[in-house]
């Protein structure tokens, strides 16, 4: 596997995520959506993590410096911040969409357009 | 964690705590005056703690910290000192229209405060993962609040912002990732040293690809062009005490941001996207304004005045070449800054005219205001005067502001930008000056006069009297805003 397959797949996860996001009407489907575009940034973020940081670090972890240590975890630690803020997205999406499936009995997003003219 | 970080991060340690605090007192006392009392007196904290450290950066520079992932210099401090003036008029001015909220009122000013906390972190950030943690404790809060009404508009305006915010939150983030893959590092200053080293332009496909993707979410979130679809809807549904939180304090932070990401980590490569955001500016004023001059609703009005301010201060981003007589650069951020103090005082001087107004009637239409130049003469003048310093007519802050720019882009030769953006302000006098025309000249059938509280009047006082304060003696805070653009240039 090399570091082109990783980004691969990150770019099909991202872009399905962001047709899913374009062409659903369900807003809970076009949450799901943008959760699967933050998922292709996290593969993305890991295989750079893996990959791309100075290839010297990857013969022997313990030779090197705590500082270079650090920086070849910098990815798994942003997938790790990524994951943790989408779940608090979606805790407030849900609850934005109850509000709104209350007040107008529809979580349709092409009926929550009240504003538009 | 060090003792030292902890005293970097004061004044966003007291603002949490803060909301905290006044979640709590909500649950134990019934007078919800005090809640709001609370609010407004504890940013004394916050605002002592930045003003201490200002002190501190004055004598010793910038402070670095937590981990590297953040510094406290004059440019962080700035935004802190504006984004607590903000959320000062903010909890004064909501004063009224927090009944509404009934239960909710203390959770109200929390929410605020917690995005207030963010917003304040944002500025102060130089790393990228703490550049997204920011921006979205800036973000979550402000979709909780244009939600706060539950009924259909605002649920509506809650949808969609937090929809579109993680759309644009997705784009961000696949943006920094690829910028991290190619330096392998997520520091603004190594991320500089990698673009530098690599040659060719714009660094490299993945910095390039990077670059536009960060460009994209971070357009989101000052309403430029074409990421401003959801201004509109938001700033219509939202109650309008959060409509006016959202178009300075979110406006603000987020050019603190894209200051800090282009000018500090891809300085190399500056004239490329300095190209670009000259075109997003004219699109952003041009499409603002033209779009302005259908709206019969006043909310929606001021949401595509603010796509057109956008377009403005972005013009300030793109000056980054321009250089004055005596060889400093940095006119380009220093006039965004000094726009940005500008426009925060007219806004919200603007917007909580308008809460003024229209509380009795509960309509946010234009022909709404008829005859309240005499129904409420003081409130009315101050709406008035708000939007001449939209229009940008002296003696207003305004007015000042786009001196600044327009002349930071004559010195950075884009001569042709200046242009555009001078007669997309006289074009913008149309609408402005209908609002005045319906307030002053259209007679309504009603008489009684309009009453307000002395909390609403302490609020459009304050920014009323910024707004002229700005026009009339613009020298103290373009002093300040100079001195705080140094940290985002090359020593020189």
């Amino acid at each position: 596997m090399s570091l082109q397959n990783f980004m691969l797949l990150s770019a099909v996860l991202f872009s399905v995520g962001l047709y899913g996001v374009l062409t659903r009407r369900n807003a809970i489907a076009v949450l799901m959506s943008i959760e699967l575009m933050f998922s292709a940034v996290n593969v993305a973020a890991v295989a750079f993590s893996r990959y791309a940081t100075p290839s010297a670090l990857r013969v022997d972890p313990a030779t090197v410096a705590e500082g270079a240590v650090q920086q070849v975890l910098t990815g798994q630690v942003f997938a790790l911040f990524i994951i943790t803020v989408a779940a608090a997205e979606a805790a407030l999406g849900l609850a934005i969409i109850i509000a709104v499936y209350r007040s107008r009995g529809t979580v349709d997003v092409t009926q929550v357009n009240l504003m538009k003219r | 964690m060090t003792g030292h970080d902890v005293y970097l991060l004061a004044p966003e340690i007291a603002l949490a705590g803060l909301a905290g605090l006044v979640v709590l007192l909500d649950l134990i006392t019934r007078r919800k005056g005090l809640v709001g009392g609370v609010a407004l007196l504890g940013l004394a904290a916050p605002l002592v703690f930045s003003l201490v450290l200002w002190g501190e950066v004055n004598q010793d520079g910038a402070l670095p910290g937590v981990f590297g992932t953040l510094v406290v210099d004059k440019f962080a401090l700035f935004f802190k000192l504006v984004v607590l003036a903000v959320v000062a008029v903010v909890i004064l001015g909501s004063a009224d229209y927090v009944s509404r909220f009934q239960r909710y009122q203390g959770e109200f000013y929390a929410l605020v405060l917690f995005s207030a906390t963010g917003m304040t972190l944002l500025a102060a950030t130089t790393e990228l993962i703490t550049i997204y943690i920011s921006l979205e404790l800036t973000s979550l809060p402000l979709a909780a609040l244009a939600a706060f009404l539950r009924d259909e508009r605002s649920t509506e305006a809650g949808l969609k912002f937090l929809l579109l915010s993680a759309l644009s939150s997705a784009l961000l983030l696949y943006g920094m990732v690829l910028v991290y893959g190619y330096a392998g590092s997520t520091q603004l200053g190594d991320i500089a040293r990698a673009v530098a080293q690599g040659g060719m332009p714009f660094g490299s496909p993945a910095v390039l690809a990077g670059g536009v993707l960060m460009a994209a979410g971070f357009g989101f979130k000052i309403a430029m062009f074409p990421f401003q679809m959801w201004v509109p809807d938001v700033y219509e549904g939202a109650p309008t005490p959060v409509t006016a939180y959202l178009s300075v304090a979110s406006k603000a932070a987020g050019f603190a941001v894209l200051l800090r990401v282009f000018y500090v980590a891809l300085a190399e490569v500056s004239l490329d996207w300095s190209a670009l955001f000259a075109v997003l500016s004219v699109l952003s004023m041009t499409v603002g304004n033209l779009v302005a001059m259908g709206q019969s609703n006043v909310k929606r009005l001021l949401a595509y005045s603010t796509i057109a301010h956008a377009g403005y201060i972005l013009v300030g981003l793109a000056a980054i070449a321009a250089r004055t007589p005596d060889g400093s650069s940095g006119l380009g951020p220093s006039g965004v800054l000094f726009y940005l103090g500008a426009y925060a005082a007219t806004n919200l001087a603007a917007f909580f005219a308008i809460i003024a107004l229209t509380s009795k009637t509960g309509s946010d239409e234009i022909e709404g205001l008829a005859g309240m130049g005499k129904r409420a003469p003081v409130v009315s003048a101050v709406l008035a005067f708000a939007l001449v310093s939209l229009i940008g007519i002296p003696p207003t802050a305004g007015f000042m502001g786009k001196l600044y720019l327009f002349n930071a882009a004559v010195h950075a030769d884009m001569v042709w930008l200046a242009i555009v953006g001078v007669l997309n302000s006289v074009a913008s006098a149309y609408y402005y000056l209908r609002v005045v025309r319906v307030l002053y000249v259209s007679s309504n059938d009603s008489q009684e006069r309009v009453s307000t509280s002395v909390q609403v009047r302490l609020a459009l006082a304050l920014s009323g009297l910024g707004v002229l304060f700005l026009g009339l003696f613009p020298g103290p805070l373009l002093l300040v805003t100079e001195a705080a653009v140094k940290v985002l240039l090359p020593a020189a």
